[in-house]
């Protein structure tokens, strides 16, 4: 056991972790069942109030299971950024132009669906 | 700063030397490395499902409406409650999984075998819950009527809910069965018949003065599909194509095939990573009882594919987001 490093149980931390990731889930699923309309009837950022809530509650999730489950809190920085920053980077760059790309499409062709017979 | 000179390799980091500009072991690093290149294969689904979803925008199936059930509640609309379940089964596996690799820092094997075990039923648990999901999704729960155009066409009552085709169509008893070889031509065959015709279908729509359709577009003041008016429906009804009951990859009940093709490729993708994290886990599971990793004096086979399994969990917050949330 020589070779063995000291590592002391971090036990505590996953369960804090854990509530915290349960909580977001549970409010998540409570605000899509009761939609409230003065989230989801709004029009905010291309999309509703409410959505951009998921969107945000689920990046806090991200950081979340990245940083303490996955433990890249402990990695070093270079290994940190050399992961995150790629994907940061290209996940919005792509969601970026696919979504605008998307909208642009909508418009063209949206008007040309026939919803009258 | 020094010259480049030859420096000790150490065998435990990557490319040797004392810089250690990662500070990490080759495994792990390949693994984080890995699992950079699949969350971007993961974005480039998801991607593609976004570009879609804001192309029919107006017309897109409304999740609610569509995952609506739950185990031992037949008939009761309880959207959300079922994925929401398989989320937490998800994260707990995840939580087990990290408390494996903990007691697997403190080379305590019991407690390791022991997390790793829960982890790998909190994995089969998912799997079981993901096959009642697409068989509840594929089996559907309304029926609709497709039109020659493609367009999806479902029936409301009095107060605007779904109701099944089932409930209203009325029996012509035409007597017509499914044409199997040893009845009709040998070289033809055909799919097995609806429960309901078309004609079933219109005919008990006139027979019932209550009921209307709705389309698949959204009013995107309400959000809710657009009820039409029981003396404008005949005009759409006698566009009808085909009665449709359930999802497939060419058609389904609730609406743009598009959805369907998204929901059985995206989802049916992370399966796929949830039952080789299952086999992984397994072997590890197995490696870790025979003692391969106390002899080897480290736990850092049970880290690298905790970070796998994490990884799966990490991609189903995004998929429950996108498909069941937003």
């Amino acid at each position: 056991m020589t070779h063995t490093q000291e590592h002391t149980s971090h036990t505590k931390l996953i369960w804090k972790v854990f509530g915290i990731l349960s909580a977001i889930t549970l409010v998540e699923v409570i605000l899509g069942i009761i939609k409230p309309e003065f989230l989801h009837l709004t029009n905010f950022l291309g999309t509703s109030l409410l959505n951009i809530i998921f969107l945000v509650l689920t990046l806090v999730k991200a950081y979340y299971i990245t940083w303490f489950f996955m433990h890249m809190a402990d990695e070093k920085k270079n290994l940190r950024r050399a992961v995150v920053w790629t994907a940061v980077f290209l996940i919005i760059y792509l969601a970026t132009l696919l979504l605008i790309e998307g909208s642009y499409i909508h418009n063209v062709l949206g008007p040309l669906t026939k919803w009258n017979y | 700063m020094e010259a480049t000179v030859a420096t000790d390799t150490n065998g435990t980091n990557w490319g040797g030397g004392n810089n250690k500009p990662l500070g990490s072991s080759y495994g792990k690093m390949m693994m984080w490395f890995f699992i950079l290149s699949d969350a971007l294969t993961f974005s480039g689904f998801l991607g593609a499902y976004g570009l879609m979803r804001f192309k029919f925008i107006d017309s897109w199936p409304i999740a609610d409406e569509v995952f609506t059930h739950f185990p031992f509640l037949h008939g009761v609309h309880a959207p959300m409650y079922y994925v929401a379940l398989m989320t937490f089964v998800l994260i707990f596996s995840s939580v087990t999984m990290v408390l494996a690799v903990d007691a697997g820092h403190q080379m305590k094997k019991a407690k390791v075998t022991f997390y790793m075990l829960l982890t790998i039923i909190g994995g089969v648990i998912f799997l079981g819950s993901q096959a009642w999901e697409w068989k509840n999704f594929i089996g559907g729960s309304y029926g609709a009527i497709q039109l020659n155009d493609g367009k999806i066409i479902q029936f409301v009552d009095a107060s605007g809910h779904q109701i099944t085709l089932e409930s209203f169509a009325k029996p012509l008893n035409s007597g017509r069965t499914q044409h199997i070889k040893s009845k009709g031509l040998w070289f033809v065959e055909e799919a097995a018949l609806p429960t309901v015709s078309l004609n079933e279908v219109i005919e008990g729509f006139k027979a019932h003065p209550e009921i209307t359709i709705r389309t698949e577009q959204i009013n995107p003041e309400l959000k809710e599909k657009i009820i039409i008016p029981r003396e404008n429906a005949m005009a759409y009804l006698n566009e009808s194509k085909a009665v449709v009951i359930g999802a497939n990859l060419k058609v389904n009940e609730y609406g743009r095939t598009l959805f369907a093709d998204f929901f059985f490729f995206i989802t049916g993708f992370h399966g796929f990573h949830v039952l080789t994290g299952v086999i992984i886990n397994i072997i590890i599971f197995f490696n870790v009882i025979i003692g391969t990793y106390e002899r080897r004096n480290s736990y850092e086979m049970v880290e690298k594919v905790g970070l796998y399994w994490h990884f799966v969990d990490l991609v189903w917050v995004f998929v429950f987001t996108f498909f069941y949330l937003v």
